[in-house]
């Protein structure tokens, strides 16, 4: 692999890895937040059990998230300088306003709360834990506006080769932050519902503390479909914004070739052919895709998706010769698993609702298994996610304003050699760090919240 | 002033927060090993920063953010030519944050001296790397016409990096011991105080060798010659008066003069920088100034008022956290320690 090649995969790596993690720390820190806040209105101690037994759970996690984000900070400079001098105008201010609005907040007023349980007063100590989620999503919300330029850029202008910010309030008003965020949220806070659920289940389904993670598995199956089905609201209103403004990506999500007429299938299944530019097979399902979306209506008022040969030729029309398709297997594919695993998240929450109101859960033992395996779902969904956004939006750094071939440090200053080493040096300290992460959660989780002293909240 | 000036100050007071808070984060890295002897002794020891590093970590963050908004062009030369050492750090800060949270969830000797070790390297490295890539800033390296870092890895290991490199551990080092003096259980803070006292002399005749090597390489020739001079007499006068007052026994005022010592340092080399964010070696002409480096007028108006608001308030919390965590550690960790 090249430089290039190279820079693409540490990116891609780093980024899904710190995303593994991120997820629970928004959500989560709402949880644990809310865990607390009910034991302070009502004085109930098990909520502050379940608080702590989470937030300690939450603590080992977000360990991981903070040391990845360095590297997510980092590596813009390091191996994209070309975007980073393109793009440091706009870029740079919502990534230096998370850092001083969010990040201090967050890990501020963490180290405050995880040291002061019992030392100050409860309402407080309950406070910092509010202000570690309000840090942890507004950092959220500040990232998604710089990614959301990338995806459409809004509020800018060019000049001697730099995109300049003109506008700050466009910026933050980006259409695209509006429908990315709430998804990223909701997405976040499904996560931690499975999460919160699938511990919960581990310990049930042993009849162990039943009472305590009765209460647990109700925030987290009550979390887990209310944020499921948000997430698939949004979602819809992201797929229309897609087809009209990232017309190219729509299509490799549906692996649409040639230009379709309305009312248009959807496709179940696909064998891709991306050489020949071709599906081999497909499975469809007739008129579906004009139920969930609508194509723009083209010259001849004939509303039309355009297929990706079409689009690659207005793109060469515009920019130059050129390869302007993005990886239609790998889009098609992530946005199948992400609406598969969302579905199977919304199904697996409501049956368990419904177990839990009729007072068959615990004895449901099948279904607790299932659901401490169905923790697997929001992070298979929450990468699928980001795969279909980013892949899609290929071989577009900027979309429609820089490549990743203008965006990538120049090979006279970062070798082939030295991205390819500190991308193993990355991904071998990633996979360690992960599996002891992994293990270290299982560990804590399986662990009793009522024996306090062996597992205290503790260097 | 215009706005160039005043990004470039804010960045300079982002990296005086950062290296004073980090500064004794990291000496109580390298420390822990040696003022410590029991497990006991070693939680006592992390617990001093274990409610802060991260919060403190923030800074340096915080000032990557910064150079990025503010000067996108100086943030892509110094991140993609200082790539190696970048990327020996990250991989250190990483190992040192995952070591403060997973040491203690395993009870087994050998899991813990493991994650001390990373928590030692995780702290000697970065400090090590900064005070490199600080005597690198003031020394200059190969910048070309298209701003393009020229050299290679090795090119920032000549000998007044290496000096800066190892001034940065024995003055983080020195800062460390004079706060743990302050906040570990009195009976380990004999331990600190000597490690102070030890490594007080290194660290001054270190910082002043980095000066000195600092004004060979210009950085009293420039336009803020007066206040470089002025804050390079403060930072030794800090960095021997932390030595006076250790020698003293005072502990609080031992630890503020290195404080002000490490501020005024990192002032010194801004001040002498000035109106250059990385000189070149190869043509005067080619080196990232506050100017060329910068980012649009508009930009650093909106960064402006944002840092106007938020800066002051994230001063508030941060140091009322500080004072909720005020006095000495307990051994034996009670309560939620």
């Amino acid at each position: 692999m090249d430089a290039l090649g190279l820079a693409r995969f540490q990116f891609a790596s780093t980024t899904t890895y710190h995303f593994f993690f991120v997820p629970l720390t928004l959500g989560l820190s709402i949880l644990v937040a809310y865990m607390e806040t009910v034991y302070v209105a009502t004085g109930d101690a098990r909520y502050k059990k379940l608080a702590k037994f989470y937030g300690t759970l939450f603590m080992i996690n977000f360990a991981l998230g903070v040391v990845t984000g360095l590297v997510q900070e980092f590596q813009f400079g390091m191996n994209w300088s070309g975007y980073s001098r393109f793009m440091g105008d706009i870029f740079g201010v919502p990534l230096a306003i998370e850092a001083l609005l969010a990040f201090f907040l967050e890990s501020t007023f963490l180290g405050v709360w995880y040291f002061t349980w019992d030392k100050v007063p409860k309402g407080l100590h309950a406070l910092f834990i509010w202000l570690v989620a309000i840090g942890s999503n507004l950092s959220a919300l500040w990232i998604l506006i710089a990614n959301s330029f990338m995806q459409h850029p809004v509020g800018y202008r060019l000049e001697n080769g730099r995109a300049l910010l003109e506008s700050f309030p466009a910026l933050f008003l980006n259409p695209h932050v509006w429908l990315q965020f709430p998804h990223t949220l909701f997405a976040a806070l499904a996560t931690a519902g499975f999460f919160v659920a699938a511990v919960a289940a581990w310990h049930l389904l042993r009849e162990h503390r039943v009472d305590l993670f009765t209460r647990a598995m109700r925030i987290g199956l009550f979390t887990g479909f209310v944020g499921s089905l948000l997430v698939a609201v949004v979602g819809h209103y992201q797929a229309d914004f897609v087809v009209r403004h990232q017309p190219m990506k729509f299509a490799a999500m549906e692996a649409i070739w040639e230009d379709l007429a309305e009312p248009a299938p959807w496709t179940l299944y696909a064998a891709i052919d991306e050489k020949a530019q071709e599906n081999r097979f497909e499975l469809k399902l007739p008129g579906v895709l004009s139920l969930l979306t609508h194509a723009p209506e083209n010259e001849q008022g004939k509303r039309v998706f355009p297929g990706i040969k079409t689009l690659e030729k207005r793109y060469e029309e515009r920019f130059g010769p050129g390869h302007y398709v993005p990886p239609v297997k790998l889009t098609f594919f992530s946005f199948r698993v992400m609406v598969l695993s969302g579905l199977l998240m919304l199904l697996l929450a409501a049956v368990g609702l419904l177990l839990l109101a009729q007072n068959r859960l615990v004895a449901a033992k099948g279904f607790l298994a299932a659901l401490i395996w169905a923790v697997l779902l929001p992070y298979i969904g929450n990468t699928a996610g980001w795969w279909t956004a980013e892949f899609g939006r290929q071989p577009w750094m900027v979309q429609d304003l820089l490549t990743i071939y203008q965006g990538v440090t120049p090979e006279s200053v970062v070798s082939a050699g030295m991205v390819l080493l500190s991308s193993v040096g990355f991904t071998l300290l990633y996979l360690a760090l992960g599996a002891i992460d992994v293990w270290l959660l299982v560990r804590y989780a399986q662990s009793d919240p009522e024996a306090e002293a062996k597992t205290a909240l503790s260097y | 002033m215009d706005l160039n000036t005043v990004w470039f100050a804010l960045v300079a007071v982002l990296f005086m927060g950062f290296f004073f808070l980090e500064g004794f984060d990291y000496g109580v890295g390298i420390l822990h090993p040696f003022v410590a002897r029991t497990d006991e002794e070693r939680r006592a020891v992390i617990h001093t920063i274990g409610p802060v590093w991260d919060g403190n970590e923030v800074w340096m963050i915080t000032a990557g953010g910064a150079i990025f908004a503010a000067f996108p062009q100086w943030y892509a030369t110094l991140f993609s030519g200082f790539y190696l050492a970048l990327f020996l750090m990250l991989v250190a800060l990483i190992l040192r944050g995952v070591g403060f949270e997973f040491r203690q969830k395993v009870d087994q000797p050998g899991w813990r001296s493991f994650w001390d070790g990373m928590i030692f390297l995780g702290s000697l490295v970065p400090a090590l790397l900064w005070g490199v890539a600080v005597a690198n800033l003031v020394r200059g390296v190969p910048i070309g016409a298209d701003m393009n870092y020229q050299g290679s890895f090795w090119t920032l290991l000549n000998p007044y990096g290496l000096l800066g490199g190892v001034a940065a551990i024995a003055v983080f080092t020195f800062h460390g011991a004079n706060f743990l003096s302050l906040k570990l259980p009195e009976a380990m803070a004999d331990r600190a105080r000597a490690a102070a006292q030890a490594s007080a002399p290194v660290a001054v005749i270190l910082a002043v060798l980095f000066v000195l090597g600092g004004y060979a390489y210009g950085l009293f020739g420039r336009e803020g010659q007066l206040l470089a001079y002025l804050f390079a007499v403060l930072a030794a006068l800090g960095l021997l008066a932390g030595w006076f007052f250790r020698a003293q026994g005072d502990d609080a005022l031992a630890f503020w003069a290195t404080g002000l010592g490490v501020l005024f340092a990192t002032a010194t080399v801004f001040a002498g920088l000035y109106p250059y964010v990385m000189p070149s070696t190869l043509n005067p002409e080619w080196g990232l100034t506050i100017h060329n480096a910068s980012a649009s007028p508009y930009t650093l108006r909106v960064m402006t008022y944002v840092a106007l608001v938020f800066t002051p308030l994230v001063l508030l919390y941060q140091g009322w956290t500080y004072w909720v965590f005020r006095g000495r550690v307990e051994l034996g960790g009670k309560g939620g320690y």
